[in-house]
């Protein structure tokens, strides 16, 4: 059964005089909290709006509402009513083809407690050491259990109703009573999008930022504090559990790690503009991911600590060469316990024909 | 023919000639989709001089002799139709001499294009030839001798074009050479100011001569190389892409896929456009400038550019591309041959909606590859079929179809590059009358005893 419809309440917007979902927009200018509020009534009235076709797809709306009252999930509805493309057809064609479930995909000895992988193949160098030794074996991986909540970015909220409550009961079928999340999106699909569509999620989600955190209280003594500064780089999908955001200062904490205090974390954070560059062309995406790496250079950051596979994609060849070190949050807590990283920099920039041979 | 036999032996020694079954069987075919011939001997020459002494031990004796490089034509170009002798070039694997301020080296006839690559990655990694997407064995001089392209084909044209010399046997066993060499101990134009005669034994399958020695044109290899992956779903905007992107004369290489599988590829058309730079601000340019071409169909929401994770790009940069031979088991049982049209870039969205068409009749997999040739003047489309070698119902209908479109480029005015046996005759067949009896006097004139290859480019 596809997802229901959106559990929105339009007298808390008509009730809002903040309209923080577009006045704190990063990308909008809606200074003026009377044309913000007018231009907000339109979207929830199914009628024009340039909030429709200005928006970057960046979640951040979905943190900015104090009412969690869905405003980016609102927006994508009406994207896709209106047939507005936030990208061209064809790159949408090609996300909603390359995860059409096709019956391959790799479930593990599966016990209560598993790890999804969701379908990210990034994830598989990270898994692994002390912190995994007694979980790894029990994880899923594919297509089958894809929470499919990238199609936020292309105006496809069809596709999530039809497809992730399929991936749920996909997911409850294997007897798993925890999921731990290896990302932001598989968690906010269980925790945000499918209680915003009224769908009961069977097992409990858990962020693995909580994991680790309780990993590394586990296997304190083992800790080798590292003493650096580091930039967070949060991802569009952490817009959707910001709840959980403590848990970096939390791991922080526990690994000697400073997060420098830098105009765009929390809140203000900057998206790592991968999807702006496909939506919006390479002069926004490239201010955006300048203005990012300058601050995080600014504030003295020797890190750039990533929880996003795909914003350490984006990012990590700009940060290595403004002089900082790209590190996934594994990673970073694999250091701090002396074990090797899982995931290797490959800079773009390296000379043709090395890239040549090592393609072969 | 035993008398063949010990003369050839005497030729290379007892080590390098067979005429065991096992051998001529291997010999006798090719992995697409031509009917085996077997040869009746198979011979390793070393030097020059023993391809001179076999052609001239074939004329007397009135054998037929097929030269082979590789053998990966996959249309049975070098399937020895009536026997005879089979010439594998493979010994004569030497890389002769590299000019470096004149940029060519000079190769024999058996050399790979793997060892010409890694050759000048280890010596000369400053320059670069036109490496072809076939496996890395491929030969260079047969790569030449069927018109092969290359990753430089879109800035400089044909594999053939980037000849820069030749020395060859003559189906009557003389030694010529051709081009500057001819007269300069310098290898660097296969023609001009002289007349260019290198015609005369380019396209032509080996029916004209064996090529011993080949100079070949080498270009700058750039610090950096990178890629650009632009998508569309509508075929009839590919034409204006390419022209907008060769109009701003930046890109090393452009090259349209399309395949149903794997499922990101379907519904879409491919465009990879392959750029190199020395320094950052360079390759950022020529970005902006890719950018800049096609932005009209970013702003319409008909195509964009998609970002390629770090990860994803080595496959994309493999030179050459393993793409096609993952490709080639795609039906399982290692049946793949591809064909198709050498044609203007404007074809693109009938020979798509042909391949379609072909491969919906006959209930097989398809893919194409096509590559933009010299700057846009025309492209190289592929039709592309795989089949299960076990399954001969299977290989016959890849066969029709693979014919069927070949009839249908030609009808819409391609070329079809590397022509199997009969595509060749339907090629003759529409080709002009005093073209055809200019190219029936050549050969008879160069191979009066018509033993070079035969079956190939004869008319009937």
């Amino acid at each position: 059964m596809p997802l229901l419809q959106l559990k929105f309440d339009r007298t808390k917007c008509a009730d809002c005089n903040a309209v923080s979902c577009l006045v704190k927009c990063q990308y909008m200018d809606f200074q003026d909290k009377d044309k913000a509020k007018k231009e907000w009534q339109k979207v929830i009235n199914g009628e024009d709006s340039s909030v429709l076709e200005a928006c970057t797809t960046c979640y951040a709306c979905e943190e900015y509402c104090p009412f969690e009252n869905h405003p980016f999930y609102m927006i994508v509805e009406r994207q896709e009513e209106k047939g507005i493309l936030p990208a061209p057809r064809p790159i949408v064609t090609m996300w909603i083809n390359q995860c059409e479930p096709v019956g391959r995909f790799m479930v593990g000895k599966i016990e209560e407690k598993a790890l999804s992988y969701c379908f990210l193949p990034q994830l598989n160098a990270l898994i692994g050491g002390k912190l995994f030794e007694n979980i790894a074996h029990s994880s899923f991986f594919g297509q089958e259990f894809f929470c499919n909540v990238v199609y936020l970015h292309y105006a496809k909220m069809s596709v999530i109703k039809d497809r992730l409550p399929k991936v749920i009961e996909n997911i409850a079928r294997l007897g798993v009573k925890e999921v731990i999340c290896l990302h932001d999106e598989c968690y906010g699909a269980f925790t945000s999008l499918a209680p915003a569509y009224r769908t009961e999620v069977p097992f409990k989600p858990i962020h693995y930022y909580e994991f680790l955190y309780n990993r590394l209280e586990e296997l304190k003594d083992k800790i080798k504090p590292l003493n650096v500064k580091a930039a967070y780089q949060r991802n569009c999908s952490t817009r959707l559990c910001p709840e959980i955001d403590h848990y970096v200062d939390d791991i922080f904490g526990l690994l000697g790690v400073e997060r420098v205090k830098r105009e765009y974390d929390k809140e203000n954070a900057l998206c790592c503009a991968e999807t702006i560059r496909m939506a919006k062309g390479p002069a926004m995406a490239d201010d955006l991911q300048k203005k990012n790496v300058d601050d995080m250079v600014k504030f003295g950051a020797e890190y750039c600590v990533f929880n996003c596979p795909a914003c350490y994609d984006s990012l990590a060849e700009k940060v290595a060469r403004a002089g900082m070190d790209p590190i996934h949050m594994i990673d970073l807590c694999r250091s701090a316990l002396g074990e090797e990283r899982g995931q290797k920099l490959r800079l773009e920039g390296m000379p043709a024909l090395q890239v040549a041979m090592e393609g072969k | 023919m035993s008398d063949v036999y010990e003369a050839l032996q005497e030729i290379v020694g007892k080590d390098y000639v067979s005429n065991q079954i096992e051998e001529c069987y291997f010999y006798g075919r090719d992995p697409g989709l031509m009917p085996p011939h077997e040869p009746d001997y198979v011979v390793m020459p070393k030097t020059t001089e023993e391809v001179q002494d076999i052609v001239k031990l074939a004329n007397r004796e009135k054998v037929p002799i097929t030269p082979k490089g590789a053998g990966l034509a996959l249309t049975g170009l070098v399937i020895p139709q009536r026997g005879g002798i089979l010439l594998d070039m493979k010994r004569m694997d030497e890389i002769l001499e590299v000019n470096e301020k004149a940029r060519y080296v000079i190769v024999e006839g058996g050399t790979t294009h793997a060892a010409l690559m890694s050759y000048l990655i280890k010596h000369y990694p400053h320059l670069r030839h036109s490496v072809p997407d076939s496996p890395p064995i491929a030969t260079v001089v047969a790569n030449a001798v069927i018109h092969g392209k290359g990753r430089l084909t879109q800035q400089r044209g044909f594999n053939s074009d980037l000849v820069s010399g030749l020395e060859v046997v003559l189906p009557t066993g003389e030694i010529c050479r051709i081009g500057s060499c001819a007269v300069s101990q310098y290898w660097f134009s296969k023609g001009p100011p002289l007349p260019d005669l290198s015609g005369l034994f380019l396209g032509w399958f080996g029916t004209t001569g064996i090529i011993t020695k080949l100079g070949m044109k080498l270009y700058p290899c750039k610090k950096i190389r990178d890629v650009m992956l632009f998508l569309t779903d509508k075929a009839e905007l590919v034409p204006e892409v390419i022209r907008k992107l060769t109009h701003t004369e930046m890109f090393e290489d452009i090259v349209i896929t399309a395949s149903p599988i794997p499922l990101r590829f379907k519904g879409n058309f491919y465009i990879l456009v392959f750029m190199t730079a020395d320094s950052d601000e360079e390759l950022e340019f020529k970005k902006k400038m890719a950018w800049d071409a096609l932005w009209v169909y970013f702003e319409s929401r008909d195509g964009g550019f998609v970002s390629i994770t770090p990860d994803m790009k080595p496959p994309f940069l493999a030179m050459p591309s393993k793409d096609t031979t993952r490709f080639a088991d795609v039906s399982k049982g290692g049946g793949f041959e591809y064909g198709g049209p050498v044609t203007p870039i404007d074809n693109f969205p009938i020979l798509i909606k042909k391949l379609e068409e072909k491969a919906e009749a006959y209930k097989l997999f398809y893919a194409s590859i096509a590559r933009v040739i010299d700057g846009g003047h025309s492209m190289g489309f592929y039709f592309s079929y795989t089949f299960n070698r076990a399954n001969p119902d299977e290989m016959k209908r890849a066969k029709k179809a693979l014919h069927e479109a070949a009839e249908f480029a030609l009808e819409e005015g391609g070329v079809i590059w590397k022509p199997n046996i009969n595509e060749q005759q339907m090629i003759m067949e529409r080709i002009d009358p005093n073209t055809l009896k200019l190219m029936t006097s050549i050969k008879q004139l160069l191979d009066p005893n018509g033993i070079m290859n035969p079956g190939n480019w004869e008319a009937k």
